[in-house]
């Protein structure tokens, strides 16, 4: 059965500064010196961790997430709250484990394993593991500053999953490294995860979260913002990413439970979305390869000087298979008026494998919705696509393709 | 409180063990005469002062019996300022040496200043092993009263290492202190008969110097070293107290500043 491993309650954390530091000093002493400035980047942050559960922790820099995560493992001490821990925990903060340039891979490891409180004849049996892990070769007796980025978050990650901790901390760390060192190490952590290990994720990385987390919290300002699904609080922190000052953010649960985020100015609104098949009629099931349309009609309420629409479809993990818009195919309208109504025709064969799919919709007034975002809308149609015609096939796409086979010989 | 502490503590003696031995190496690795760098430098020290100074102080030494009298008095003096610099300059950078470490692994900091007492200590049996050997060199016989060494450098450890945590832990937040030390190091050591002997000073002077600490460590290693005397207790005695003192405020200003300490590093 799952159990709580973690506790954070009404966490909150304050950089003072001081016009001198010896207010700071004064202060210890009881003495009422003046602050000069307070800063909280965490303010009544409160949630729980279950055993085995992935999180992800999501939000634009400086939300507080590397605070947050110093704050879980204990370097840092919180201002407010308390975090509980229970367990061992084992972390990498931002690349690294605070090794020592000078010593070599193998004085590193007893260095940062014993820090962990790991005892020297633990530490020598498991040498041999974290040596093949980091696949250093020679390397592994060679001081740390001859090592490449790669090498040296390799020996980080092997060192931090050397013994399996209860509660595993990767911040950033995922994303430097080789592919094929990244799916090691992805593996490992899925392997500690069927162990009961609870991870905790810090990244920007889209697919990593959205393949290893099966929950995801959205710091902003130091604040959560969004605790839940991790597909649905990415979608509300992408929303959260084109933050225009006019810009709002809705959300809607539809009726298979996921969660649909729109925002934007609304200076041009999506007034309605459908999916046609070639018959006009409106479908949600499609056959592989069937030629099929969504149309998009939009209303201008403001004039824009350029309006663009652009299209992705992902899969059920909210992984773009598919997406280009009206810039990209020189299509882009110019200087619309208010009370202008367009209809956008999108189409194309399906040729996807069978599975769930979803279509995000965005007007922007440019390549991206970075800048001008008059409406973005996750999940604005959701299909499905049904193997009705063709031979069995596996995967996501439908690459029709023709198989010879010739007889050589008996 | 305490109990917890030494619990930590014990649980990470083999990690005492190898940042030690890590520290030595790393001191010596990359370098051709390796392991002699670590005398090589405080002797070339008491080389250069016994070569300048000698001719001058070779007639104020009364009570020793040898033509290398001045250059025995000045390494029992060394013997003692050695291990007091070490664990002073080495505790005022220690939490920001390590503070890398300090803001990627949660551990108990207490074990940051004892590595670096423990191995300024080895450093000073070295040398203490090389002094040894030098006085049995030239013939000058080393007394019963040897035995108090231990107790010198308990309380030159403890006084030593009160200061230099005080100053380390406020270095974290106010950097001027790490800039300001050596200079009154310098000071210090002038002010202490090393060197020279007290009673080359004018009477008034020499009351001043009295109230430096420094000075009653450093006469107590000459008697015992030098003079086959036994330390005077009741200065030390006093000195110790003091130690005890300011380590106690170390230890509540280490506690004040601890959950600050990353934030500024």
């Amino acid at each position: 059965m799952s159990h709580v491993v973690m506790n954070v309650s009404g966490l909150g954390k304050v950089f003072r500064r001081y016009s001198h530091e010896l207010y700071r000093v004064l202060r210890w002493f009881g003495i009422k010196a003046p602050i000069a400035e307070e800063r909280w980047v965490l303010k009544d942050i409160s949630f729980e961790v279950l055993s085995g559960q992935a999180l992800g922790i999501v939000g634009r820099n400086g939300a507080g997430k590397s605070t947050l995560l110093k704050l879980i493992t204990g370097t840092m001490r919180p201002s407010a709250g308390a975090v509980t821990i229970h367990g061992k925990i084992a972390a990498i903060l931002e690349l690294g484990m605070g090794f020592n340039p000078d010593y070599t891979g193998r004085q590193n490891v007893f260095h940062a394993l014993g820090l962990m409180g790991h005892q020297h004849a633990e530490i020598a049996a498991t040498l041999d593991d974290i040596a093949g892990f980091s696949e250093l070769g020679t390397y592994f007796d060679q001081p740390l500053r001859v090592y490449s980025s790669g090498m040296h978050m390799r020996l980080a990650f092997s060192v931090a999953t050397a013994f399996r901790p209860d509660i595993l901390i990767v911040d950033e760390a995922l994303s430097v490294g080789d592919a094929y060192f990244q799916h090691k190490s992805f593996d490992r952590i899925k392997a500690f995860q069927k162990e009961g290990t609870t991870l905790i994720l810090v990244s920007h990385d889209r697919m990593a979260l959205l393949s290893l987390c099966d929950r995801a919290i959205l710091l902003h300002n130091g604040a959560v913002a969004k605790d839940g699904d991790p597909e649905a609080v990415l979608d509300y922190y992408n929303a959260l990413l084109s933050d225009a000052s006019d810009a709002s953010i809705e959300t809607r649960e539809l009726s298979d439970g996921r969660i649909q985020t729109s925002s934007g100015s609304k200076k041009v609104t999506i007034e309605a979305v459908s999916l046609v098949n070639a018959r006009g009629d409106s479908v949600d099931t499609l056959d592989v390869g069937e030629s099929v349309t969504i149309r998009v009609r939009t209303r201008v309420h403001q004039p824009v000087d350029n309006l663009v629409l652009g299209y992705s479809i992902k899969d059920r993990f909210g992984q773009t298979l598919y997406g280009t818009n009206t810039h990209y195919t020189a299509q882009s309208l110019e200087h619309v008026l208010p009370g202008d109504v367009f209809d956008f025709s999108i189409a194309f064969e399906a040729h996807f494998g069978e599975g769930s799919y979803s279509v995000a919709l965005a007007l922007v007034g440019g390549e991206n919705h970075i800048g001008d975002n008059y409406e973005w809308r996750d999940l604005a149609l959701i299909f499905s696509v049904a193997n009705l015609s063709r031979p069995t096939f596996d995967g996501k796409l439908f690459l029709p393709s023709t198989i010879a086979i010739e007889k050589l010989e008996g | 409180m305490i109990l917890n502490l030494l619990r930590a503590l014990w649980s990470y003696r083999y990690f005492l063990v190898t940042s030690i031995m890590a520290d030595f190496r790393n001191r010596v690795l990359r370098s051709r005469l390796g392991f002699l760098w670590i005398i090589l430098a405080p002797l070339s020290q008491v080389l250069i002062y016994a070569f300048v100074l000698s001719n001058l102080m070779s007639q104020r030494l009364p009570g020793i019996d040898s033509s290398f009298s001045y250059a025995i008095y000045l390494m029992s003096g060394f013997q003692a300022w050695l291990l007091f610099s070490e664990i002073i300059t080495r505790s005022i950078t220690v939490f920001i040496d390590n503070g890398n470490v300090l803001k990627k692994i949660s551990f108990p900091r207490t074990i940051l200043p004892i590595v670096v007492i423990s191995t300024s200590l080895i450093t000073n049996l070295i040398f203490l092993a090389l002094v040894i050997i030098t006085f049995t060199l030239v013939g000058f016989p080393l007394g019963w009263n040897l035995l108090w060494l231990p107790v010198m450098m308990v309380i030159n450890t403890a006084f030593a290492a009160g200061i230099g945590l005080v100053a380390g832990i406020l270095n974290v937040f106010i950097r001027d202190i790490g800039q300001l030390t050596p200079i009154l190091m310098q000071f210090l050591f002038w002010f202490t008969p090393i060197v020279y002997t007290i009673n080359i000073l004018p009477e008034a002077f020499q009351k001043i110097v009295m109230l430096n600490p420094m000075f009653w460590i450093i006469d107590g290693y000459h008697r015992v070293m030098v003079f086959n005397e036994a330390p005077l207790n009741g200065p030390l005695m006093v000195i110790f107290g003091l130690s005890l003192v300011i380590l106690g405020l170390a230890f509540w200003l280490f506690r004040k500043a601890s959950p600050e300490m990353v934030d500024a590093l």
